[in-house]
């Protein structure tokens, strides 16, 4: 399995360096249904890994599972060498995983300034007293973070918006605005959800450019979902298949297109 | 026309982020506090400063309170007459307990004690959510009622089960009873409301909350971003439970004097305060004034209108008042569900391009 544990210099000259995080032996089940069945695999720094599969393969459980939302019943997930427990989502916040989700889930009352703001929440110290007064070193420490909320909103060029509550925003906006507030935490591995679901050719291009741009431009491991076969092609450096909550490959893009499972998995096969 | 900010350039984020980012609001700002600090004092009388201005300064108080749980932080209460009971008999103790407290400081220690049984009644929030939470609050308003009436310590055993304030100063002047002078008394309330009404301004402009607003509006992704919603909605508790409670010691001595737990703060009280936020527009601080200006001057405003323009006996004009206002409040609602404070909003925008439409 961990055959290029060693860094790898890829094609387009990224470094990408050894495993990050290893996931390993995963069942999940729903009283029932199961989930996910004894899944493994790892996430190598600085890559952009693939999850793919029919509907209802397990892919969004598997990314819950990462994310503690979920707690599965057997395995074990182990994050930059660190065998993690049970947990909720806020302590994988603190380890440096961020996620965006299928249906998008922003704070539709707040700004887009806002809701990007949010997502500095962690690194943000000054006490509730502080912020009462908020002259002094409540100001200094908001002035800061803005700052680097700013060069978020730059990069994702939504300077426009930055003060519209993220309700009224069309689809496509609303979907950067949340790869904003994940790129606010700075994270070290970026789980996305469907992150081109339902957007025309062009935005999914700005999207694609934005997800290469941070890979490449911040060195965020990026694990992302998606249906767009000709996408999870194009930017993924390794790809998992997930069917009915089973591993049934895992390999490049180039691999992963010929292997039979996956062919009969997404074009069916005829049973005699 | 009057209110545009062209030509108005910001060269910094401190500029950006200014309560007030526009010239003409920090000038209306100026000209209301100099009104309310300097011009009301000088034409108030007993009738203005007891009927209009100290309750509005009161309820506004409460109000800004109750709109930081529910408004900001998405927690239905109606626990509100219990917790403003909680301010009113913790200054009452603290008063007769320590005779010589500064006004100040007896309001701070009712907002505490206030703030901690908040917490307590906040705890059922990590389990449950929206009409179920405004249950559990419920039950708080009843029984801390019941409380302050079962047992008398609270009213230091007296007959008549009532509290009633005693003379107390504030920075070296006396603020409570009717010996007070009406002035002092009213430029005391404004000074404590203005406090709090920045204080809380600050809060939800910074990082507390933008937390409480996304607990929210969408509290798994809250969680995401390493919000907790167990702290976060507990703070929330505290702040509103402490704004509240510096509201029901005011009203107590300031206002009213005097005070009987079920009379004083029963459930109507409860929701008077959460009509005044809705009204007035939820997550707004300025809808929190303009609210419990609503609530409070309407009755006021139809009864003269009634009584003293259409002639109409005390009695009689006391009906149509309740239906009149009923009638009001749904029309304000169906004009605007997000409040007057939105109303305003539109207003602002529609200056800014006028007289172009769009």
């Amino acid at each position: 399995m961990n055959v290029m544990a060693e860094p790898t210099i890829t094609e387009d000259h990224r470094t990408i360096g050894g495993v990050q995080m290893e996931v390993q032996n995963i069942t999940l089940r729903f009283g029932g249904v199961t989930a996910i069945r004894d899944t493994s695999f790892d996430i190598r720094e600085g890559e952009i890994r693939a999850i793919i599969g029919p509907n209802g393969a397990g892919k969004t459980s598997m990314l819950n599972v990462i994310n503690g939302f979920y707690h599965p019943q057997e395995g074990t997930i182990t994050f930059k060498g660190e065998k993690r427990h049970d947990m909720r989502p806020h302590i994988a916040a603190t380890q440096g995983i961020a996620r965006t989700f299928q249906n998008v889930a922003l704070f539709k009352g707040m700004t887009t300034l806002d809701n990007i703001m949010s997502g500095r929440s962690l690194k943000m110290k000054k006490n509730i007293f502080w912020q009462m007064l908020y002259e002094g070193p409540a100001k200094k420490e908001e002035i800061e973070h803005r700052k680097f909320v700013e060069t978020i909103i730059d990069f994702l060029e939504i300077q426009h918006i930055r003060r519209t509550p993220v309700g009224k925003l069309p689809y496509g906006l609303q979907k950067r605005v949340e790869l904003g507030r994940a790129l606010a935490m700075e994270p070290e591995l970026l789980l996305l959800d469907e992150p081109m679901a339902g957007m025309n050719v062009e935005e999914k291009e700005d999207m694609s450019r934005f997800i290469i741009d941070i890979n490449e431009e911040f060195g965020t491991t990026i694990a992302l979902i998606e249906h767009d076969m000709g996408v999870v092609m194009d930017l993924s450096d390794r790809v998992v298949v997930l069917d009915h909550g089973e591993l049934i490959a895992d390999g490049t893009p180039e691999d992963v297109q010929k292997n039979q499972d996956v062919i009969d998995a997404y074009l069916g096969v005829a049973h005699d | 026309m009057f209110y545009r900010e062209s030509g108005q350039f910001k060269t910094g984020y401190a500029a950006d982020q200014a309560i007030f980012p526009i010239l003409q609001d920090r000038w209306s700002m100026l000209v209301i506090l100099v009104v309310g600090f300097v011009g009301v004092p000088l034409i108030i009388d007993d009738y203005w400063a007891n009927a209009v201005f100290i309750p509005f300064l009161a309820y506004a108080l409460a109000a800004l309170g109750l709109n930081i749980l529910t408004g900001y932080c998405g927690q239905l209460s109606l626990g509100t007459g219990g917790f403003l009971a909680v301010g009113a008999y913790s200054s009452y103790k603290l008063m007769t307990a320590f005779p010589g407290m500064d006004m100040i400081l007896v309001l701070l220690g009712a907002g505490a004690v206030t703030a901690m049984v908040g917490l307590l009644f906040g705890l059922p929030s990590l389990r449950i959510k929206g009409f179920y939470l405004a249950v559990a609050t419920l039950a708080a308003q009843f029984f801390l009622i019941w409380l302050f009436y079962k047992v008398p310590w609270f009213y230091n055993y007296n007959a008549t089960g009532q509290i009633s304030v005693p003379p107390r100063e504030a920075l070296g002047f006396l603020v409570t009873t009717q010996k007070a002078d009406v002035v002092v008394r009213y430029l005391f309330i404004l000074s404590v409301v203005t406090v709090f009404a920045i204080a809380a301004k600050n809060m939800v402009r910074g990082r507390i909350g933008r937390s409480w607003m996304a607990i929210r509006d969408m509290d798994i992704a809250a969680e995401l971003i390493g919000i907790r919603p167990f702290s976060t909605k507990l703070s929330a508790f505290a702040v509103s439970s402490f704004f509240i409670g510096v509201a029901g010691a005011l009203i107590f001595s300031v206002w009213l004097g005097a005070a009987e737990s079920g009379e004083t703060f029963g459930i109507l009280e409860s929701f008077l305060v959460l009509f005044m936020i809705i009204v007035g527009g939820l997550g707004s601080i300025l809808g929190s004034f303009l609210g419990a200006g609503f609530i409070v001057l309407m009755p006021i405003g139809l009864k003269n209108v009634l009584v003293d323009w259409f002639g109409m006996t005390a009695v009689f004009a006391k009906h149509v008042e309740i239906t009149l206002f009923g009638v009001l409040i749904i029309f304000f609602l169906i004009v605007e569900p997000h409040g007057l404070a939105r109303l305003w909003q539109i207003i602002k925008e529609k200056l800014r391009l006028w007289p172009f439409p769009h």
